[in-house]
């Protein structure tokens, strides 16, 4: 017997409402048993005292210096690098073979899972260069990870700034390098920045690449060249090496919860430049 | 009198498109020049050539001389941003650059080094003046230009131009978009201007050519038709495109 | 003078990232590839004994492992991703896109190390005792990957199919087809290589993906022979082994890392190749 085509049509999009919501339901899930197993065991004390007994007790305040140094140092060295790619690509180049070749630099960065970040920056900076785990080997190798990201979104941002407005600028006697810096940038500002902070996102979850270069020791870092523990390698050795559930699933929703609001706030920032471009 | 810009021979081409064929014309100082002809007669590309704004265009070759007070801009190596406050341009659309009212208008200056809130305020304000724009905006120094009627906004564009303090001002239909009150402002600012600067007036608006030029120049697919005296070329026009065109009947 | 050193020096930036990625390359390859000359390449990839501190490289059981999760994280992860992508270009009205597109792509900022736990603590546990086994097995690494590709398989194909010109959709909702025909018979005929492309590059995120797998997968050194079976992958067995690896260990660790960037490398070839001829 044939199926009419309107029953499979209602059927169809019934089951496709319900994969989505599905979908969704998997994030609502996830954010729902962190917060409910974490948020018992999360107060004061425990964000502003440093990790005891290999984390069993105490709180987690080194891996928060930890995450904020890597994060902050590794976004400081990415952006102009980025931002000024990004420029170079879309103001001071017309398609050729050279920006293809680039682009194919980008993509390929980009695609290169985190392990191999560590393994590289294992060999290179921690071991080669003789940095040893430090804080200065991870943020180098973060620094590398996020700067595709970092590129794409500048590179985005920029195609979006109105030829017109460069025109004017140029027909008000201002060189190339005037325009982009008082034109242009300001222009891409949010859309740059949306791209810098879903980077920080990433950088704040990381674990494979930073492991293996900054290394996980629960001492504060306090130069470049102290081995150092971010909030996410802390949460994978208190999970696997099972020393507290209750300290891990702690600092899971710390995690979690710091990583969705830049993100939040990433796509908010997004939401209101396309508004404002169309 | 003495000629501000002289062009000789001047052609055109984007890939193998030309749409200049040899133009030769001498454009007066202190006067209002007009430039008229239908869409596509190749009046934007003519003006654009004067502050070598055509360069951001892919694939164009030029050819022939134009002369700005004996230099030849085309074939010798002239300064762009030099030349570019010495001619500036008003375009069709007026668009403001997306910050203050004053800003705007002080980008020229401070790219030439002018940081002295003072001085840059008086130019503001006298190019302001200049563009008839003054009493509105003097209380609004500090909004944003894009929030200012399109009428506002052009005249924004024309003082703005105006703080480069050039010699010659270039208008590609500067009107095309406003309404009957805001043309009259322009051109009422236009007529007081020519005592002090050389003006090159793009328009498809025949009247406003007539009302206001006193050189004018048709162009009709890519050449010079009839230029001289704007009373002459509307009252006897030596070419008979010219009197179809100025009469209404096609453009 | 100045015009020209910024042009100069943001040349360099540009060219930093090609650097950066010839770096990598080198000294992976560096230091994996002596391995494959001293041991042979054949005992590398076709064998099956890993024994690093007693001579043995093989590493061809973490090959198939990472093929078969990425397989299954594919078989998971791509119709639901596919599905969901549908939904939102076709179905969704705008405020329910505005909502439900940001909330897809968080699931993209969930760290892999909380995916591997909670995997851990709910995921494995519920396969050993429904289906038996020790629980860390490919099932279990499959489902956790399915979930963590979806963001990667339902941005990119999205885009693809709202990339389809309106007209198509009209000119066969015009002759009769239903909504769901004309999704199935011109929308994804026409997006298919942008839907391709977010398989492959799913399947790169699959491959490449390691915390979360060393916390689910079990890390057996055998060919799984069955979907409950442990396993380990060529990701975990650098992970697991790296902080403490010397010498020939070490240069075994490098080895699995030069297969691992050479089947990256070819993933996102093809990806890419694959979106370019479709737009
Ligand atoms: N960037 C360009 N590339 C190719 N052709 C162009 C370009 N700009 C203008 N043209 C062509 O040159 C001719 C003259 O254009 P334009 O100077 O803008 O005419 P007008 O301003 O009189 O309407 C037209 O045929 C137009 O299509
Ligand atoms: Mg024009």
């Amino acid at each position: 017997m044939r199926i009419k085509p309107r029953i499979v049509d209602v059927f169809v999009r019934i089951s496709l409402n319900l994969q989505a919501f599905f979908t969704v339901g998997i994030l609502a899930v996830i954010v729902a048993i962190i917060f409910i197993k974490g948020s018992p065991y999360i107060n004061l004390e425990f964000i502003i005292s440093s990790p005891q007994d290999m984390g069993r007790h105490g709180g987690i305040f080194s891996t928060i210096v930890g995450t904020i140094l890597l994060v902050l140092l590794s976004i400081f060295l990415a952006t102009p690098l980025g931002v000024g790619t990004a420029i170079f690509l879309t103001e001071y180049t017309k398609e050729s073979v050279f920006t293809k070749v680039i682009r194919f630099g980008v993509e390929s960065l980009a695609g290169i899972p985190s392990i191999l970040f560590g393994l590289f920056g294992f060999i290179f900076f921690v071991t080669k260069l003789k940095m040893g785990w430090s804080l200065l080997a991870g943020v180098l190798t973060t620094t590398i990870m996020i700067l595709p990201t970092i590129i794409r979104t500048s590179e985005e941002a920029i195609k979006a700034v109105p030829r017109s407005l460069r025109i004017v600028s140029y027909s008000l006697s201002a060189t190339k390098w005037e325009t982009v810096k008082k034109v242009v940038l300001p222009s891409a500002a949010p859309g740059i920045l949306t791209g810098v902070m879903l980077s920080v996102g990433r950088a704040v979850g990381e674990t494979a690449a930073i492991i293996f270069t900054m290394g996980s020791s629960l001492r504060m870092p306090l130069s470049l060249m102290d081995s150092g523990r971010t909030m996410a390698v802390h949460f994978y050795i208190l999970a696997r090496e099972g020393i507290s559930m209750e300290n891990a699933y702690a600092t899971a929703l710390i995690l979690v919860l710091s990583i969705l609001s830049i993100n939040i706030l990433a796509y908010y920032i997004m939401n209101r430049v396309i508004s404002k471009f169309s | 009198m003495k000629a501000k810009i002289t062009v000789k021979d001047l052609e055109v081409f984007f890939d193998k498109n030309q749409v200049l064929r040899g133009i030769n014309l001498s454009i007066n100082k202190n006067m209002i020049t007009g430039i008229m002809g239908p869409a596509g007669s190749g009046k934007s590309t003519f003006i654009s050539i004067l502050n070598k704004m055509l360069e951001f265009e892919d694939n164009v070759t030029i050819k022939g001389n134009v002369y700005i007070d004996g230099v030849d801009i085309i074939n010798s190596d002239v300064d762009q941003v030099e030349l570019r406050r010495k001619v500036g341009t008003v375009f069709a659309v007026p668009i403001p650059l997306p910050r203050s009212v004053f800003e705007n208008i002080a980008y020229g200056p401070r790219l030439k080094g002018i940081k002295d809130r003072d001085e840059l305020f008086t130019i503001v304000k006298e190019s302001l003046e200049k563009a008839f724009l003054w009493d509105e905006m003097k209380d609004r120094l500090n909004t944003s230009a894009l929030k200012l009627s399109g009428g506002q906004q052009q005249r924004l564009c024309l003082a703005r131009t105006l703080a480069l303090k050039p010699e010659i001002i270039l208008l590609d239909e500067p009107c095309s978009g406003l309404d009957p009150i805001s043309t009259a402002k322009i051109e009422d600012a236009l007529s007081d201007l020519k005592k002090e600067y050389t003006i090159i007036l793009v328009s498809n608006n025949t009247k406003q050519i007539a009302r206001i030029t006193d050189y004018s120049a048709f162009f009709y697919m890519g050449n010079l038709i009839e230029y001289g005296p704007t009373e002459k070329v509307f009252t006897y026009p030596a070419n008979k495109k010219t009197e179809d065109y100025i009469s209404g009947k096609f453009g | 003078m100045k015009e020209y050193f910024v042009k100069y020096m943001l040349m360099a930036f540009a060219l930093s990232s090609l650097f950066f990625l010839f770096l990598i390359f080198i000294f992976i390859l560096f230091e994996g590839l002596p391995l494959f000359h001293k041991a042979g390449l054949k005992h590398i990839i076709l064998g099956s004994k890993w024994a690093p501190t007693k001579g043995s490289f093989g590493i061809f059981p973490m090959i198939i492992s990472s093929f078969l999760v990425t397989f299954g994280a594919l078989i998971i992860g791509g119709p639901m991703g596919l599905s969901c992508a549908i939904y939102l270009s076709e179905y969704s009205g705008k405020r329910m896109k505005m909502f439900l597109k940001p909330a897809l792509e968080l699931l993209a900022g969930i760290p892999s190390v909380v995916y591997g736990f909670l995997g851990v603590v709910y995921i494995v546990p519920l396969v050993r005792d429904y289906f038996g086994g020790p629980g860390f097995s490919l099932l279990s690494t499959s489902l956790i990957l399915g979930v963590m590709i979806l963001p990667t398989v339902i941005s990119i194909s999205f885009d693809a199919l709202m990339s389809v010109p309106k007209t198509y959709r009209e000119g066969s909702l015009a002759m009769g087809a239903t909504k769901w025909q004309t999704i199935y018979k011109v929308v994804v005929p026409s997006a298919k290589s942008g839907i391709l492309a977010s398989f492959i590059l799913g399947m790169g995120r699959a491959i490449g993906e390691t915390m979360a797998v060393i916390m689910v997968a079990g890390n057996a050194l055998r060919t799984p022979l069955s979907i409950l079976d442990p396993l380990r992958t060529l990701t975990s067995n650098i992970a697991l082994e790296l902080a403490y690896a010397s010498g020939d260990h070490r240069l075994g660790l490098f080895s699995t890392g030069v297969v691992l960037l050479i089947i990256i490398m070819i993933l996102n070839y093809i990806a890419n190749f694959g979106i370019k001829k479709g737009s």
